[in-house]
This record gives structure tokens, sequence and C-alpha cells, in this order.
């Protein structure tokens, strides 16, 4: 009988901790941010929002979706405010009246990542285009991000100005985010494009190191974007737009402006002229 | 790190519980009364051992989000709608592993029991109490699932640091950040949850004899 007795005990425990454990998601003044992958997997976010949520109260959920989900999920109306990195999707959002009002709030810039070794002699040029078609040429193996996020537009980018279409015998398009494609491109010593951000807070480097940087057209700038509340109004839109001025106004601008790990910048505020 | 592992326990646990309530009842339900649908419920519980945790996640989420038709519940990123998402995948685990047990108790005892005149409440209940062993290894196959799974409530909960992140999503965003060391200390935690609640319910399933060997 005492089994039983401690199993019916047992039950309102588990539903007390299932309460207490849930006790955020219902209970707090909150707004949703869909955002890209590579401000989440930095650490950026993690370390510039609680400033925020200490002087306004509001916590903020990030999602980390890559910019094309975000910018879905946002559409859909199951977040409040989106920090992505891909202008051509951005501007089809706007267009189709999705969000409203589009800020920039930082820059950085993109790599192109690839073993010491380097057999297809790309490095220490600052032309990407050239260097993917040397890539290309010499059917290194490349990973790809294939998510339709801000990065792999970018890179997608490239490929058409290249004039090349690559093939799946040496590129290998992994449908996932930064890290996932780092981390294969760490362990098959392929060639990739990444966010600088990302890649100097990645913990899994290898012999993995930046061959091409510095170019004009490597520039990766972030914007936020406030949604359309004719389409989606909620009780969180106010708080989105507080999130959103923060992040342009003053005190955001200034909490990116401080955010280094291990002495280098991640990502660079609007005040630091671009190259 | 705290809040990862007592929502990683919330939400495991509550969905097997869950899962219990209603999967040990309906297991014994299908072995003792016959009804018309009882083979198409019986095939339904088995043919879902399958399925596949991620299509449970992709499912719940086009139903919970805003444009879905639960939308308005606001449940999407929640942890709610992980131990919903789990829910659904410990109960078909229960309810076959606890159905095909019952069914071999229920041929041993049904003349007894049939001849005592218990009701249908009755029968299952002492079908569960005379098979609690089967019943107790049924319940930690679905325990086994909630708390290993993480495809599902990575797309329901997304993996928001502080609300919806459990060991195992936190193991994809480490390993994600090439942080090896961390992912495999959540890997360990989660394997020792595992193992002790294991342990746990054997030595219960055993009674208190077990306790004087120990």
């Amino acid at each position: 009988m005492r089994p039983c007795l401690l199993a019916v005990a047992i039950f309102p425990a588990i539903i007390a901790a299932a309460g207490i454990a849930a006790q955020p998601a219902h209970a707090e003044r909150y707004v949703v941010l869909a955002s890209t992958t590579s401000v989440e997997n930095s650490g950026l976010l993690a370390r510039i929002l609680p400033q925020f949520e200490a002087q306004t109260g509001i916590r903020v959920r990030v999602v980390a979706q890559g910019t094309g989900q975000a910018l879905a999920t946002a559409a859909h109306g199951d977040a409040d405010v989106v920090l992505v990195h891909d202008p051509a999707a951005e501007a089809a959002f706007l267009e189709q009246g999705h969000g409203v009002t589009r800020r920039q709030i930082a820059w950085n810039d993109f790599v192109l990542l690839g073993p010491a070794a380097d057999p297809a002699h790309v490095g220490g040029t600052h032309d990407i285009v050239a260097a993917f078609r040397r890539i290309a040429a010499g059917k290194s193996p490349f990973v790809s991000r294939g998510d339709r996020s801000g990065t792999d537009a970018f890179e997608k980018r490239l490929w058409k100005q290249a004039g090349i279409e690559p093939k799946s015998s040496w590129y290998k398009e992994i449908g996932g985010g930064m890290g996932a494609d780092l981390n294969m491109a760490a362990a098959t010593d392929a060639y990739t494009v990444s966010d600088r951000g990302t890649w100097l807070s990645f913990a899994n480097k290898r012999s993995l190191a930046i061959l091409v940087e510095g170019g004009r057209d490597l520039l990766n700038r972030y914007d936020v974007i406030t949604l359309n509340p004719a389409e989606h109004a909620s009780e969180r839109t106010a708080d989105a737009a507080a999130l959103a001025d923060w992040l342009a106004g003053p005190q955001g601008q200034s909490a990116i402006a401080s955010d280094e790990v291990g002495g280098q910048k991640l990502f660079h505020p609007m005040s630091d002229p671009e190259p | 790190m705290l809040h990862t592992i007592l929502l990683s326990l919330a939400v495991s646990l509550t969905a097997t519980a869950a899962a219990a309530l209603i999967g040990l009842p309906l297991g014994a339900l299908l072995a003792v009364r016959d009804f018309r649908a009882r083979n198409a419920v019986i095939l339904a519980a088995n043919a879902l051992l399958g399925l596949p945790p991620v299509v449970v996640g992709l499912a719940l989420y086009l139903l919970l989000s805003r444009q879905g038709p639960f939308g308005v519940l606001g449940l999407l990123f929640t942890p709610v709608a992980m131990t919903l998402a789990q829910f659904l995948l410990a109960l078909p685990i229960v309810a076959a592993l606890t159905h095909r047990a019952m069914t071999s108790l229920w041929d041993r005892y049904k003349i007894e029991l049939r001849i005592s005149g218990a009701s249908l409440a009755r029968c299952i209940a002492i079908l569960l109490r005379i098979g609690r062993r089967e019943a107790i290894t049924a319940v930690l196959a679905g325990f086994g699932r909630t708390v290993s799974e993480v495809g599902a409530i990575l797309i329901v909960g997304g993996n928001i640091a502080g609300v919806t992140r459990t060991m195992t999503t936190a193991i994809t965003l480490e390993t994600s950040e090439g942080n090896f060391g961390r992912a495999l200390a959540y890997g360990f935690i989660v394997i020792g949850i595992s193992l002790a609640v294991s342990a746990t319910a054997f030595a219960f399933s055993r009674g208190p004899k077990f306790w004087s060997h120990v």
C-alpha cells in the first residue's frame, strides 16, 4: 500500500514543480524577439539584453531561428519584433506589410573561413568572389547554411556573382544554424562563410582560420524591424517598440559598443564607421 | 543552469504523469472490454509507437501558431506546449505497452473477475495492481521517450533561455557553439536522472522486501 501512497504524493509534487518551472512563461511581462542565429550563438543578446530588462522590467524571450524563419514567424504573429540581416528578405517583408519600422542597429563583416592548409589557395586576399571561383574550380569542400538565413542569402548572392552553380559533390548544404555549419566545416576541413561575431565566439575552431576578409562587399548589417500593428496588434506591441527603440537608441548602442569577447569586438554600433 | 534542469524535469515528469493517468487505464480497458472501435484504437496505439517526435512538434507548431486554430491560447514557445508535445509522444507508448501486458493478465484472471461481478472500473484497477510491474515498465518507457526528446520541444518551445530551454535543447545549443564540455555535462545529468528514475521505479515495483536486501 505504501508505494501507492507515495505515488499519490508525488503527483502534486510534480505538478508543483511544473508550476514553478512554468512561471516565467505566464506571469511576467515579456516580448518575443525572433532573431538570427548569429546574434544568439555569439552570445551578444545574452550579454546586452539583461541591461534592457533591468531598465524596463520587460523580459526578452529570444527565439533564434535564422533570418528567413524569423521573418516567417513574425509574419504569422508568433513573434513581436525581429532582428535580422538579409536586406532583400527584409525589403520583401516590409513590402508585404508585415513590418513597419526598420532600423539598422549594428554591423560586422562576413569572413571566408577555411582549413589552415588552404588547398584552394584563397588565403590573404580581399576578393571573396575570386576565392569562390577558386574553390569551385578545385572542388574543395564547402559547407553552406542552406536555411534562408541572412548568412546563407549572402553566400548564395556571391555564388551568383561568381556565375557558379555549386555541385553537391563538394558543396554541402546542411539546412542548419551557424554553429552547426562551423562544426561541420571544422570537422571536415571545409571552407565556409560566417559572420565574424559568431566565429570569434565559437569554441571549436580546430584548424579553421579566416582566409578572406575586409572587402567592402563583406559588410553585414543587422536590422531590427517592428511589426505592423494593423496586422498583429497585441498587448506586447508597445513593449516591442520599446525594445526596438532601446536597441537603436543610445543605451543599446553603447551596450553593443562595449560588448567584446577576449578583447575583440564582435559587433559594431552604428557610431563605428563602416569600412 | 538550475532552471534548465528543473524545467526538463517538470516537462518530462508532467507529460509522463499525464500519459500514465490516461494511458494506463486506457491500455487496460482495451484488454478488458470489447467495443466497436477497439481494434482500430489498438492498431493506432501501436502504430503511433513509431511516431517521429519532430513531426509531432511540427504539427503542434502549426496548431498553436497565431495563424493556427489554437493560436488564441498563446501557447507557442511556452513550457505548456512542450509538455503537450511530450504527452502526445508518451501516451501511445504507455497505452500500447500496457495493453499488451494486460491482455495476457486478463486471459488469466477474467473468469474469476467476471464471477466476482466486478465492475469495469474495478477490473481495470485490479489488473493494473496485479500487473503493476508491467505498468511501471510502460510508464518508464514513456518517461524515457520524454526525457530524451529534443526535436519536438525545440520546435514548439523555441529554446528560449530561462523559459523553454531544457537540458536536451541546451545540449543542442552548446554543441552549436562548440562548447562540448558543457554539452557533455548536460548529457551526463540527463543520463543520471534517467537512471535514478528507472532505479526508483524498479525498487518500488519490488515492494518492501526488496529494501531489506539492499
